[in-house]
């Protein structure tokens, strides 16, 4: 409690030092805009609910691709590291293209699905699948053989195994592969917003976009806050009790 | 030494070893470590395999489990080779190989899973009782790195005593743990043993701990293993490590454990 009162405090000096360094013209507001100028741009797109639907615009298509990513990444994870030849082609190939930042697929996508969501899922699937692949792969060649073999003695086969001994085993890779990936999908998917207009939803890159159109450096430190915000909310709610759970029952955190 | 064994000679084997071989090839050598080794187990005796380290005991065991197939040969239990691992006969390794992501119920509940007739109240019934028995049963709830070395071995035991099964498979399991909770687990696993009558197979490299508990101890060599000799101990049970009677047979064994060493280096000098 008394330690989240010392952040709050800091902050509130630090905007209030901000604020009067604009105020008296020591930091001229084209530059820099003043953070009573972004509450009011926040006040205003709270009213007219521009700021909502284009929040809401980002996270479904985050969400949505991210989860596809997800769900394509965990069994192809497990094919490389059960077959060797999957994980001589499939594998080297997630190894390359993991590298490839997705908002370089953008022109691609755009040839191939034209200015559509299809473009921005596909774009954001190809950020989230590669790097959670790989951990999934990682974290299922670093189950100790011990528990498999454990695991065999007491009558485990085939899928029982790979489900209850191999998935389980490996969370702690998978689980901080899912962290990376959400990571590049988020970051690529602002790239991709601020790169392509679609026209059937603004979401907030547009509006990032737009307010550097418009010179509105209020709208768009406005948007970073509220980017910012979303990451850190995800952290908390996504992320956070999936490690706390492992850190408890592994034992890797005090 | 050759006191009378606890069981009956009469009783057919349980776990019979014939003439198995195994080969390992490591990238720059042949490691031989069973040669031609035959072995009966009678039902509930309790043998200890001892011999130094790379001397095949540990493969043998593995053999026996399921986990590994012998170049040649063949093990049968009760009559039927054995073709893969399977619950009738647990084993216990040297690390826990407890699962961290299980609490300790989970992780004791992890075989008995796999019963399809049993409902998961009897489940945990059968799983409570076999803590109970290992002296663990108010630590149900605890996640495994929060439990001692010598609590997580406990807890591989009742895990590997859960799915009752007729032959237990123990692979150097107090290696690692040290000297005050060894003994008390070498007190635990007498009263375990007569109380559940479990066939049991023990390997270890040290002789004192292998006099404590066999009936039977059987002294390999290495390079390539065999068997050099067995050792029948008609010690009263239940035993205490530190009594000068097991220390005159562990000296008397060490001692042939030795020569055999000794003569092995005579052999791979000529």
């Amino acid at each position: 409690m008394k330690r989240s009162l010392t952040t709050l405090l800091t902050f509130l000096v630090l905007l209030v030092i901000w604020q009067e360094l604009v105020h008296y013209g020591i930091w001229s507001h084209v530059l820099v805009p003043a953070p009573l100028d972004v509450a009011k741009y926040f006040w205003d797109v709270l009213r007219d609910g521009s700021l909502l639907s284009a929040t809401g615009v980002t996270l479904k298509r985050l969400l949505l691709g991210y989860f596809a990513g997800l769900v394509l990444a965990l069994p192809l994870g497990l094919l490389t590291a059960r077959f060797k030849f999957v994980h001589d082609t499939l594998g080297v190939l997630a190894l390359g293209l993991q590298t490839l930042p997705s908002v370089c697929w953008a022109p691609l996508a755009l040839l191939w699905f034209g200015q559509t969501e299809s473009a921005m899922f596909f774009i954001v699937v190809m950020g989230s699948l590669w790097s959670v692949l790989l951990a999934t792969d990682a974290g299922v060649r670093n189950v100790p053989l011990l528990y498999v073999r454990a695991a065999q003695t007491m009558g485990s086969r085939g899928f029982h195994t790979w489900f209850k001994v191999i998935l389980p085993a490996s969370l702690p890779f998978v689980v901080s592969g899912m962290k990376q990936g959400w990571a590049f999908a988020w970051r690529s998917l602002m790239a991709a917003e601020i790169y392509i207009t679609i026209l059937t939803g603004f979401g907030l890159g547009n509006l990032l976009h737009y307010g550097r159109e418009l010179n509105a450096m209020d709208a768009v430190v406005g948007i970073m806050i509220v980017i910012v915000g979303i990451g850190l909310l995800t952290d908390k709610i996504l992320f956070s009790p999936f490690e706390r759970m492992l850190h408890r029952r592994w034992g890797t955190a005090k | 030494m050759n006191a009378t064994p606890p069981t009956p000679a009469s009783a057919p084997p349980k776990l019979t070893v014939e003439n198995v071989s195994k080969r390992f090839q490591t990238e720059r050598s042949q490691v031989h470590a069973l040669d031609r080794v035959s072995l009966d187990v009678r039902e509930g005796e309790f043998v200890c395999l001892v011999g130094p380290s790379g001397c095949g005991k540990s493969t043998l065991l593995n053999i026996i489990a399921g986990l590994d197939q012998p170049d040649i040969g063949r093990v049968t239990a009760d009559g039927k080779p054995i073709s893969g691992p399977g619950s009738d006969r647990m084993v216990m390794f040297q690390e826990s190989a407890l699962y961290p992501w299980l609490d300790v119920l989970g992780n004791v509940m992890f075989s008995l899973k796999l019963k399809p007739a049993l409902t998961n109240a009897e489940r945990r019934e059968v799983a409570r009782f076999h803590l109970k028995l290992v002296g663990l049963e108010k630590f149900e709830a605890m996640h495994v790195h929060e439990l001692s070395g010598g609590m997580k071995q406990r807890v591989a035991l009742a895990r590997a005593l859960a799915p009752n099964p007729r032959v237990l498979l123990m692979d150097e399991p107090f290696a690692a743990l040290d000297a005050l909770t060894r003994e008390q687990l070498y007190g635990d696993i007498q009263r375990i043993r007569a109380e559940r009558r479990k066939t049991i197979i023990f390997v270890t490299h040290n002789v004192r701990e292998a006099v404590c508990l066999g009936d039977r101890v059987v002294l390999f060599s290495a390079n390539p293993g065999r068997i050099r000799e067995q050792f029948e101990i008609g010690l009263p049970r239940p035993r205490d490590i530190n009594s000068v009677a097991l220390a005159e047979h562990s000296t008397k064994i060490t001692r042939a454990l030795k020569s055999h060493l000794s003569s092995e280096l005579a052999e791979v000098a000529e």
